[in-house]
């Protein structure tokens, strides 16, 4: 960042800490005025190393983590987007919740520049390890907190999968822990009545769209391609340097039974981690010289290869 | 991920999970139509029964007694030897809350050892209510299934996006369940009037009792979205276009070929293809016959989405290109001049041949 963007920017930042107060409150109040209209509304966002830039160390097959920068999983920005546009259109807050080491503390202010109020961070050394049926148990302890500290939530939102581990498995299992009404691969909300408790969604289903309607509270893992992640205001951007991550242990969150949380409460182990074999065969590699028609030549060498496909491809043109 | 020397790393079945038996895979029954990825998933389950000393179920859920009876058929079919079905009309249409409970008990009356599912939306949506119910573990995306010598389930997936591969175990809490995409398994050999035993269940449950209801259903007007995983051939681009326009070229050569196109991650990324077209670990699996790939550098994410095609062909100016590390052909050339010659030669060859013909 040039300097002098960097010397505005802090200047704003310290500005921004004296109106902040003043915004919140003024937040506050009108929540407690429209208390039966407004929404509290729940993310669910995981920090992931950024996969594309993942190495593995050619001799000794462990992963090559230094270095390897991480991000909002991809995913979870549909969902906060949408979470977003929600509470634009019937007022409330979002609040943002993850799990994982006191690092991911950066994803979560980054989830506050993008204009979300309020972000949790779960973290103690009992969930390390966690897979998905523990994952789920520790999240769903900590937004009942979030449900009791704050507001309950008509809606709360995941990623359809993440990057890293992209089971796809978190959100269901939140949702059957916390008997929420499932509605996975939503690709638009259609319609969301605050008074009867009711919201219709279309739902990516295989083959087509299921139009989906149902009662809240809900559980829903946005599609991604379905919206776009708003660039955030600039005052969303200086309150987030400020703004105070609420953070958890798990006996903050509730946890009474440790046993259910990290490698204790995985029924699954990891029995090994090893790199993809190497294929036994190179490419076969065909000429490219001036005067050889190497397109001809590589046809010829899939119809010999493969000359069930030549037969195939016969009646298709003839069928055309 | 260092392996803990933690108790439930050892094998210390509890008595009462003994009585669990059998390989089951629940069948994907929707609109009349089996999913091919159950018919696979049959294919694998048979030879882990057979290693178990087991039998292998399908689970058929369904709103009408016609279809899932064809279904079950297929399921004998494709290997089961028997088939567990349960028939009701609030099981019309897939929900979430229905199927979660025809499963659940059925899992709780006839307790398997072992319960397959497809990583599909619907597979995804099932599975992760029932392991949550069921608090089982739940081994997602495997690309490869085995009975190790304690006779547990070795489910092996890849992680970090296919950088690494892990094996993933559920020692000590049944069914052990796991998923696996589409076209990651090989369709087992039909067997024509094959046969075996109906197992028929009730559900008990009332469409009052449902909370989410189906207001309608829309098919998919571009029935090609579901194709790409299922092609014969597929053509697909990268980077190596360089840029929007010459990605016409790849849908040329699809074309001609009677083809299905698609490309690598970074397309999706700079909007040149839709997402339903992304190939590679986080898009489709594929397995056709004739895999053209035209200017992708076949980076690991892409590899574990392609490698089980029959015949890779790979297009690349670097001549050190992963790609080439697992394509079966290789030509070093820039596609954007190579894919209209080669789309030139199969259309003149095509079309000559067709008339002689």
């Amino acid at each position: 960042m040039p300097a002098f963007y960097l010397r505005r920017h802090l200047a704003r930042c310290l500005l921004f800490q004296f109106c902040e107060p003043e915004t919140t409150e003024r937040r506050r109040r009108w929540i407690s005025q429209e208390r039966d209209r407004v929404m509290h509304i729940a993310v669910c966002m995981k920090q992931v190393p950024d996969s594309g830039q993942i190495r593995v160390h050619p001799v000794t097959n462990t992963i090559m983590r230094q270095g390897v920068p991480t991000i909002i999983n991809p995913y979870d920005l549909f969902a906060l987007e949408e979470a977003l546009r929600l509470r634009d259109k019937f007022g409330g807050e979002v609040t943002v919740l993850t799990m994982g080491p006191p690092m991911a503390e950066d994803s979560l202010r980054k989830t506050l520049t993008f204009g979300a109020d309020r972000a949790v961070l779960l973290t103690d050394r009992f969930f390390a390890g966690s897979d998905t049926l523990a994952t789920s148990f520790a999240l769903a302890a900590a937004l009942e907190k979030i449900a009791r500290e704050f507001g309950e939530m008509p809606v709360i939102f995941t990623g359809k999968q993440t990057i890293d581990g992209d089971t796809a498995q978190v959100g269901p299992g939140i949702a059957k822990r916390l008997n929420l009404n499932q509605l996975t691969y939503v690709s638009r909300i259609n319609e969301l009545d605050t008074a009867a408790g009711t919201i219709t969604v279309e739902r990516r289903a295989e083959g087509g769209v299921q139009l989906l309607s149902t009662k809240m509270p809900v559980l829903i893992t946005m599609l991604e391609g379905t919206n776009e992640i708003r660039r955030g205001s600039l005052a969303d951007a200086y309150r987030a340097v400020s703004a105070k991550i609420v953070t958890w242990s798990a006996v903050d969150a509730g946890i009474t039974d440790i046993t259910k949380c990290g490698l204790r409460g995985s029924p699954t182990i990891v029995k090994k981690v090893f790199a993809p074999q190497a294929h036994a065969e190179k490419a076969t590699m065909l000429p490219v010289e001036d005067g050889y028609d190497a397109a001809a030549a590589l046809m010829n060498e899939i119809f010999k290869r493969q000359p069930a496909l030549e037969a195939d491809l016969m009646r298709f043109a003839s069928g055309q | 991920m260092s392996e803990s020397s933690r108790a439930s790393t050892r094998k210390e079945l509890p008595e009462h999970f003994k009585a669990y038996k059998h390989v089951w895979v629940a069948i994907e029954l929707e609109h009349g139509i089996v999913h091919p990825v159950s018919f696979e998933l049959l294919g694998e389950g048979r030879k882990l029964a057979d290693k178990r000393g087991a039998e292998l179920a399908g689970v058929v859920l369904g709103g009408d007694a016609a279809s899932v009876a064809e279904a079950a058929q297929s399921c004998f079919e494709y290997g089961a030897d028997l088939v567990y079905t349960i028939i009701d009309p609030v099981l019309t249409h897939y929900r979430n809350e229905p199927y979660t409970k025809g499963l659940t008990d059925l899992v709780n009356t006839h307790k398997p050892e072992i319960l397959l599912l497809g990583a599909t939306n619907l597979g995804r949506d099932l599975a992760g209510s029932v392991a949550t119910t069921l608090k089982t573990g739940l081994t997602a995306d495997c690309t490869e299934l085995a009975i190790d010598e304690e006779g547990s389930l070795a489910a092996t997936r890849p992680t970090f996006g296919g950088s690494l591969l892990c094996t993933i175990m559920t020692l000590n809490f049944r069914p052990q369940m796991a998923t696996v995409r589409p076209r990651v398994l090989v369709m087992p050999p039909h067997q024509e009037g094959r046969s075996g035993r109906i197992i028929a269940r009730e559900l008990g449950m009332s469409e009052d009792d449902i909370i989410t209801k189906v207001i309608t259903f829309i098919a998919d007007r571009d029935s090609n979205k579901a194709q790409l995983t299922y092609a014969d051939i597929v053509v697909a681009g990268g980077l190596g276009l360089r840029s929007v326009d010459n990605f016409q070229l790849v849908k040329t050569l699809a074309e001609v070929l009677g083809a299905e196109y698609g490309g690598s991650r970074p397309l999706v990324q700079k909007g040149w293809i839709t997402t339903d077209r992304q190939i590679g670990q986080t898009g489709k699996t594929i397995r056709p016959k004739l895999y053209i790939a035209a200017g992708i550098s076949g980076a690991i994410q892409h590899r574990v989405g392609v490698e089980g095609a029959d015949m890779i062909i790979a297009i690349n100016t670097d001549p050190k290109a992963q790609i080439f590390e697992f394509a079966h052909l290789g030509i070093v050339a820039d596609a954007v001049e190579f894919l209209p010659k080669l789309t030139e030669a199969f259309r003149s060859y095509l079309s000559v041949n067709r008339l002689a013909g």
